[in-house]
């Protein structure tokens, strides 16, 4: 770990105006991704600016749209057991308990969640070259052990995977992302909020210099009736997926009138495909129409070896999760997540 | 030194308050470990302590060619850089480096010189006067390599493999073939064959490796070093360094965990005693988890079965070869095929072991070495060999039940396996099982079945004990045996308490330090029958000496008895003849003006009894998974585990040992494997977040049940050891049921969903 | 090859200095502590290595382990995972905290009874963990135990026996 000098913001503004005049300094919330990448000096700033100070951005409460706003600093544990989000975004919750671990979400924030970096073996690891850490070194996992690794979206110079699961679900809710500049605040649907490596895996998303997330909002739409989060790992908690859907389902009788898939663990960012979903729109939910989706979606994908295998996973646990969130009627009790762990 | 042939006067059980042998008595360090009071290597806060941290190797092979200090060593705070450059010139012969359990070959020496030979080798330690100026300094260390091209990969080494030597002790290199194999089971009703293969795994103990060496004003040093055994540390450091036994103490009082890991003495501990004599400052060393994978693994292997029936379900041949990866600077062993020669009767047999050399550290014991590794591979073609020949898995095994040890053509000491399968299998409810794959199935849950088996050498080592009874009435016993979870603590208490009739409270037992007597390594399942068996010793030597001075007292009801004719139970020497005839043993030193008792004796195999003899604890395991269907995750949801290993001294912590040994199973068959990439030579999941481990929602239903079983020649108690057999058969089991769930063979290890698409 | 870490400006003479410490005070099993750290030190080191509260233990220093579990406000974190600096003005509780040797917690008492442990190792960040599982109040079944007991590995397997101890206490509280 490197040398720092820390402090602790106390206003917004000022600590926007700090990070973007420091282009070596960096926000801190829970720190459980920024401090672990500290230790193993893959992250090296020289000035942290924590953030727990700023009580304002810890907080849950209704937004003008009819949604519900979650602020940045709340944590990951705070919003999953928040009465509003258990009832009205039951996906959520299910989805960040199925994440990390108790004491994590204990300490993990939301907005600290959706800047996680992956957790490609490579990235952490000094001794080997890659693009994502060091720009033009290479991509070792390209050729190498890529288990975790994408099968859509990805580049010739990076196959890394975007770990949350958080942000699975929020993809499919179709969150905005409200952040706080040096030019003002402005708003991202979640959609632009990661982005594909391309030819700069270095950047994992699209906020600007020096740009702070103050909350996400949820639109009124929770889909609380129908939904699921399925996640696949490789031991039963305590893992980050191997692939993981978020699937929300609105329903008349057996058909559908609205579908959300959104995948994790096989890309860049959260996967969603609009047009796929669009197909399902007033069909009857069935295995036959799930898989055609499922086919739809998983179109363009393409393994690199250890993470072949993905591909029909993936097809197959959207199926799963599909199913699951049609069947279920009965509104989801506090402690479903353990319905996710097939 | 007293040599215990006859069995040892023991109180029935139950008959006495201080009759603890065989009790569920909890943890008397318990309270120390769940307050946090217990103290780890790492955990020795010693004044004016500096601090050391490892930089690692990042490449594989090569040499060393610029170490750029200067600008670290100008840091505040940093104290001193030690690599090839500026070490010592230390022992001169690498066979000082030698300690009691390594293989043949040359031992790795830490910072001996430029070469690289395995990747992540330590190559410099970096010490400042706190932790986080080390860890800061050791980052910003440049180091110059060239580099060298190596072989990490065994599978491209199928035709180098060849038999090893027999340098490291334990090792007993497979018998020569029996019989007629070839022919026998190119004449076989039904034949199998399959290759069977493990990745490395790494010990991966909770607590990481560390020494805190704290130098004395004298010159002499004291290191608590995380090890199974203090004397082996003792012996290593004192070679190298030139000390005196006297010069350096080694001191372990609670070790978080070993499972092999710690038999050697590991580099941090030659890092930090380099670092504390030469700048005559305490130092703590401390790896760091990725480090963790810095040194020895169980290795990767391969193995090959074949295997043949005859009509009536009799093995007519088993041919089982295995090859396994080692370093090119020692040559690692265990014994992987041996087992498959004595589990079942079969008259020919074909067993082949060859290892092949790897730029890789050498591998290390890990928890049942070998036999975990050989079981999971013969129990699974035995499996095979049951579904070819139309037989019930269990019923098969019982078909080809080893009367004797074809190995050694020796009868066993005991043998109760049989007792197992029946007891295990009743527990389980067997008979129940519907035998075709893919038969049970609950929604989208295929439900599978699958047993295995496991056999494990008992063995004893020479051990000592000392004891010191005060007038007081408290007993202390020392020897300097290891406490890693195992229960030596308390089942060292109990033996000593009940040998001399006294209550628990009033024994204390304590451990793990060189100015106590020697104990053997902690490890090879040995440490109760070793140690418990010169506590006994020493024990009953001090209530020898009681009884002679109760004798002395006025009125003695004991004048005239031997020690034979008394027995020692409830605070008492009673009258074998008459009970009620008793001197209470907390008035004897009183009244004799004695201060203490102080006795110190040891206890060793008895060859003669044991020669005739072959000596095994055995297990049977059954397993229920769930798999899901159309995902391929594993869930372990039920487990019997049957053990026939001797006498169980305590119920409650010898359960525990098997629990855990289950968990290891479980663990070793869905999820445990270091993954190298070859391009690099390095290991990638090297962290506790990659490198998967159950947790606790991955671990149900586990039973144990322990098979009654006396065993006179073994040792004086009766004990054969618990620590390793439960994980035999355990991996077996589960890939046995998850066949039986899905009809899938998987024949490589771990069973990730993958395998199940 | 060259192993050049952190420093990129390239064999460069002199290397950024260490931090310098400041007085951070922590408030810890209910005493405040003065202590000099610089901020780079973690919750977990502080426990540790400054303020010899070796109870808290050290499995990974990455958050991957849960050995270094203790209750801040009530609530369980990994200390390795934070600053000493972010946790001032915190009530911070470490197995010293709940409970002495001779003077056990009913978790305490509950992990010896079901031998919920081996090496102990993991033990105090289980037991703290589980404090915090009861201060949730989430988990009442079985299957709810383990998987909010997920976040501490126990590589010596005891999780049978963690089940059982903490099953009991969550148990009596409930029925209280
Ligand atoms: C062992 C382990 C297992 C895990 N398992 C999972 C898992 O299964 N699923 C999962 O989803 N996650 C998992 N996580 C990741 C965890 O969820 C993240 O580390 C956490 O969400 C990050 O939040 P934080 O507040 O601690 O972020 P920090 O570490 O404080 O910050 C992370 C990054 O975000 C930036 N940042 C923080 N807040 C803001 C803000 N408001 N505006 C702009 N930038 C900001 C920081 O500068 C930093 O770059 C795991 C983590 C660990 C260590
Ligand atoms: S996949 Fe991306 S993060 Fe991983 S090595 Fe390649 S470039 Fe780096
Ligand atoms: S030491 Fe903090 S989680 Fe392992
Ligand atoms: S008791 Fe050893 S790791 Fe849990």
């Amino acid at each position: 770990m490197n040398s720092f000098t820390y402090t602790n913001a106390t206003a917004v503004d000022a600590a926007v105006r700090e990070k973007s005049t420091n282009t070596k300094a960096a926000f801190v919330a829970g720190g459980t991704n920024l401090l672990d990448l500290m230790k193993e000096n893959v992250e090296r700033p020289t000035r942290l600016i924590g953030l727990n100070k700023l009580a304002d951005l810890a907080t849950i409460e209704d937004n003008p749209e009819g949604g519900l706003r979650l602020g940045a600093l709340a944590t990951n544990a705070d919003t999953a057991w928040h009465p509003e989000v258990e009832k009205r975004y039951p996906l959520l919750s299910q989805t960040i308990l199925a994440g990390a671990s108790p004491q994590l979400r204990n300490m993990a924030t939301n907005g600290g969640n959706l800047m996680q970096r992956t957790r490609c073996y490579y990235f952490y690891d000094l001794a080997t070259p890659c693009n994502k850490r060091e720009p033009g070194s290479g991509c070792s996992a390209l050729n190498g052990f890529n288990r975790i690794h994408a099968i859509l979206g990805a580049s010739e110079h990076c196959i890394a995977t975007y770990p949350s699961d958080m942000a699975v679900a929020l993809a499919a809710l179709e969150a905005t992302v409200r952040v706080s500049g040096p030019h003002g605040e402005r708003t991202i649907p979640f959609a632009d909020f990661h982005r594909l490596p391309g030819d700069q895996p270095e950047r994992d998303n699209t906020l600007e210099t020096g740009e702070l997330i103050t909350a996400l909002d949820l639109p009124a739409k929770g889909f609380e009736k129908n939904f699921t989060y399925l996640k696949l790992r490789d031991r039963t908690s305590y893992a980050f997926a191997v692939v993981s859907v978020a699937v929300g389902l609105e329903l008349e009788g057996n058909v559908i009138k609205e579908a959300r898939i959104a995948l994790g663990g096989v890309a860049h960012k959260p996967w969603r495909v609009i047009a796929v979903e669009e197909t399902l729109r007033g069909v009857t939910a069935t295995e036959d129409n799930f898989r055609e989706a499922a086919t739809a979606l998983l179109r363009d994908a393409q393994g690199y070896g250890s993470n072949n295998f993905k591909i029909e996973l993936a097809k197959r646990a959207i199926v799963r999760a599909l199913k699951q969130a049609t069947e279920m009627n009965q509104p989801l009790d506090a402690n479903a997540f353990l319905n996710s762990n097939p | 030194m007293s040599d215990l042939t006859t069995t040892p006067r023991l109180v029935e059980a139950g008959t006495s308050n201080t009759s603890y042998i065989g009790k569920p008595t909890s943890r008397v360090e318990g309270p120390a470990k769940v307050t946090g009071t217990a103290k780890y290597s790492a955990e020795f806060n010693v004044p004016g302590l500096l601090y050391g941290y490892v930089v690692t190797s990042p490449i594989t092979k090569g040499r060393i060619t610029k170490i750029n200090s200067a600008p670290v060593l100008a840091l505040e705070g940093v104290v001193q850089i030690f690599s090839h450059e500026n070490v010592p010139s230390l022992a001169w012969f690498d066979r000082n480096y030698k300690d009691d359990v390594a293989p043949g070959g040359s031992p790795f020496r830490p910072l001996h010189d430029a070469e690289i030979k395995f990747n992540m080798q330590p190559v410099a330690l970096v010490v400042a006067d706190s932790f986080e100026v080390a860890r800061y300094a050791a980052s910003v260390l440049e180091i110059e390599y060239e580099q060298e091209k190596f072989d990490t990969n065994i599978d491209l080494k199928r035709d180098e493999g060849h038999k090893p030597g027999s340098g490291k002790t334990g090792f007993m290199p497979p018998p020569p073939p029996r019989g007629n194999p070839n022919d026998a089971l190119k004449n076989a009703t039904h034949r199998i064959e399959g290759e069977y293969i493990h990745g490395a795994q790494h010990h991966n103990p909770m607590e990481m490796f560390a020494t805190t060496v704290e130098y004395h004003q004298d010159g002499k040093i004291t290191a608590y070093d995380k090890t199974q055994g203090v004397y082996n540390v003792q012996q290593y450091i004192t070679k190298i360094f030139g000390l005196s036994k006297d010069e350096a103490r080694v001191v372990n009082h609670y070790m978080g965990g070993g499972f092999g890991s710690g038999l050697r003495p590991q580099y941090q501990v030659f890092l930090a005693v380099l670092a504390a004599l030469e700048l005559k400052q305490s130092v703590r060393v401390s790896l760091t988890r990725q480090q963790m994978f810095s040194f020895g693994h169980r290795p990767h292997t391969l193995q090959y079965l074949k295997m043949g029936t005859n009509p009536d379900g009799t093995l007519a041949a088993l041919h089982h070869h295995a090859l396994h990866e080692t370093s090119k600077f020692e040559e690692y062993t265990e014994n992987v095929v041996n087992w498959s020669g004595m589990l079942y009767q079969c008259e020919n047999v074909n067993l082949g072991y060859q290892v092949a050399e790897l730029d890789v550290y050498t591998p290390l014991d890990m928890r049942a070495p070998g036999a975990a590794t050989g079981s999971f591979a013969l129990e699974v073609a035995m499996d095979e060999m049951a579904y070819a020949a139309g037989l019930d898995p269990l019923d098969f095994r019982i078909r080809n039940y080893a009367e004797q040890d074809q190995n050694m053509k020796k009868p066993f000491s005991s043998k109760k396996l049989r007792e197992c399968y029946h007891e295990g299998a009743a527990k389980f409810g067997w008979d129940k099982r519907t035998p075709e794959p893919r038969s049970m199935r609950e929604g989208n849950q295929l439900i599978g079945w699958g047993m295995a088996g496991g056999v494990w050498d008992a063995s004893m080592q020479k051990a000592a004990a000392k004891a010191i009874f005060t007038a007081d009435g408290k007993l202390e016993v020392l020897s300097a045996a290891g406490e890693n979870g195992t229960g030596t603590y308390t089942i060292m208490t109990q033996i000593a308490a009940e040998t001399l009739g006294l209550p628990l409270e009033a024994v204390t037992f304590k451990l793990g330090d060189t100015n106590m007597p020697e104990a053997p390594l902690q490890g090879g399942s040995w440490t109760a029958a070793s140690v418990g068996s010169a506590v006994k010793n020493v024990c009953t030597e001090v209530g020898e000496k009681l009884l002679k001075l109760a004798q002395k007292m006025k009125g003695s009801p004991l004048k005239g008895a031997s020690i034979d004719d008394v027995h020692f139970a409830d605070g008492q020497i009673r009258l074998n003849t008459n009970p009620s005839e008793a001197v209470v043993i907390r008035d004897i030193l009183p009244a004799s003006g004695e201060e203490k008792l102080e006795v110190e004796s040891s206890a060793m195999p008895n060859m003669i009894k044991q020669q005739p003899y072959s000596m095994h604890s055995h297990n049977a395991v059954f397993v229920e998974v769930k798999v899901d269907e159309d995902l391929g995750t594993v869930h372990v949801t039920r487990v019997v585990n049957a053990v026939a290993a001797g006498r169980i001294l305590n119920t409650k912590t010898a359960r525990s040992q098997v629990l855990g040994s289950v968990v290891w199973g479980i663990s070793m068959a869905l999820m445990e494997e270091t993954v190298m990439d070859h391009t690099f030579g390095r290991y990638m999941n090297h962290n506790y977040a990659e490198y998967h481990v159950p947790v606790n929602a991955d671990i149900h239903d586990i039973d144990v049940v322990f098979v009654e079983e006396e065993d006179d020649k073994v040792n004086p108690l009766g004990v054969k050891g618990i620590g390793e057999v439960g994980m035999l058969g355990v991996a077996a089991a589960i890939t046995n049921a998850v066949y039986h769930a899905t009809g899938k063979r998987v024949r490589e290890l771990p069973i990730y969903m993958d395998k199940l698409l | 090859m060259i192993q050049q870490p952190t420093n990129t400006s390239g064999g460069a003479t002199s290397l950024p200095a260490p931090p310098s410490a400041g007085s951070v005070t922590l408030t810890i099993n209910g005493v405040q502590r003065h202590m000099q750290l610089a901020p780079w030190t973690t919750l977990l080191d502080a426990l540790r290595e400054y303020a010899d509260l070796t109870g808290t233990k050290k499995g990974c220093d990455h958050g991957q382990c849960g050995s270094c579990t203790v209750l801040v406000n009530g609530k369980r974190i990994n200390s390795c995972l934070t600053l000493a600096v972010m946790q001032e003005g915190n009530e911070i509780t470490t197995i010293e905290g709940l409970g002495q040797p001779e003077n056990l917690s009913p978790l305490q008492q509950a992990f010896i009874d079901h031998d919920a442990f081996q090496c102990g190792y993991c033990t105090p960040g289980q037991i703290c963990s589980a404090q915090g599982l009861i201060n949730e109040g989430r988990a009442h079944t079985e299957d709810e135990i383990r998987e909010l007991m997920s976040g501490n590995i126990c590589r010596c397997g005891a999780y049978v026996g963690i089940l059982a101890a903490v099953k009991e206490v969550v148990d009596k509280q409930s029925s209280k």
